[in-house]
């Protein structure tokens, strides 16, 4: 059977979700998407005015991605959905992921007001995915509220840190039922396999690929960790031993026992 | 007239509509979204939405973002 990423009623196969911000032009978003096949993407929300011109961010997105709407930009849980609904009247769709940050300085969420936001819209109807400091009251209670699944953090959004939070991030994985998926902080595909490998089900990348010399590249160099920690986490089974142990035989050595 | 339009003040040309406004401003960006008075008004209705002095408006749509 495939195996695959179940999330409210999606079956998603590329673990590897993809953030859409910092990119230096929306054509190489189009890129990176259709080249590492992500499934699940990204986008914000913004006030629009005369001088804004159209960046096309949805033209760029291609059309069988689930768009999942950051909350980014909300200091509690009002705003954040109050951003959910407007994102919902644009007609693409009803994922979210809901962002609470009243910290400029090492843009760290909010738990309580994530986990407000998370119990209305989820009665909403929304597919809610939570970014949270990772806890695991917290994450019992955001499943209670109703998440889709729940977004911890490896290190702070941008800060290219990789997951500085493993231990947090491991009991979430082995007590929530929910999908875990890391999201923010990852800089190297290293790291994304490594929370593959420790049981993550997802991870989200966007810093790293959209400032990355080459993002195309960079992309498939995070879909092929995220599928190469999957694919050890389910089949691998490797124990680490204190002494060695020979993988070539002890017997018939080119040399006389003395 | 005078509206709130995303958190700033503006001197408009007259609009009766919210239709005529979204209209004026030729805004170069494919997909809005629109919040009248703190209400989400669908496209299909922005022209039966009858604007006053002092309403607020915001206009918003989608960016990249993580």
């Amino acid at each position: 059977m495939e195996d695959t990423l179940k999330i409210a009623d999606k079956s998603i196969r590329n673990r590897l979700f993809i953030g859409t911000g910092k990119f230096p032009d929306k054509a190489i978003v189009k890129k990176v998407l259709e080249q590492s096949r992500a499934e699940v993407v990204t986008v914000a929300l913004r006030r629009v005015d005369a001088d804004s011109i159209d960046d096309n961010i949805l033209d760029n997105i291609p059309q069988d991605c689930i768009i999942m709407l950051n909350t980014s930009g909300a200091r509690d849980a009002d705003e954040a959905i109050r951003i959910a609904r407007l994102g919902k009247a644009m007609g693409c769709g009803n994922w979210v992921k809901i962002e609470v940050i009243p910290d400029n300085k090492y843009l760290l969420p909010d738990n309580t007001e994530t986990l407000k936001a998370t119990e209305v819209l989820s009665k909403e109807g929304f597919v809610t995915l939570a970014y949270m400091s990772p806890d695991l009251s917290m994450a019992r209670r955001l499943v209670d509220a109703g998440a889709g699944a729940v977004m911890p953090l490896g290190s702070p959004i941008g800060s290219n840190r990789g997951l500085k939070t493993e231990e947090l991030v491991r009991i979430m994985v082995s007590e929530i039922e929910i999908p875990v998926i890391v999201d923010a902080g990852i800089g190297w595909p290293s790291e994304a396999a490594a929370c593959m490998e420790l049981g993550c089900d997802g991870v989200l990348v966007n810093t790293a690929i959209a400032t990355a010399r080459n993002p195309v590249a960079a992309a498939k160099a995070f879909s092929l960790a995220v599928a190469a920690g999957r694919t050890a986490y389910l089949d691998s089974g490797i124990v680490a031993n204190e002494f060695a142990d020979p993988s070539s035989p002890l017997t018939g050595f080119l040399r006389d026992i003395k | 007239m005078i509206l709130r339009i995303n958190g700033q003040e503006e001197n408009v040309p007259r609009c009766n509509t919210l239709f005529e406004l979204i209209s004026a401003k030729d805004l170069k960006v494919g997909r809005i979204v629109v919040e009248h008075n703190s209400g989400i008004v669908a496209k299909e209705r922005w022209r039966e939405v009858v604007l006053n002095e002092k309403d607020n408006i915001e206009i918003v749509s989608f960016v990249g973002g993580g």
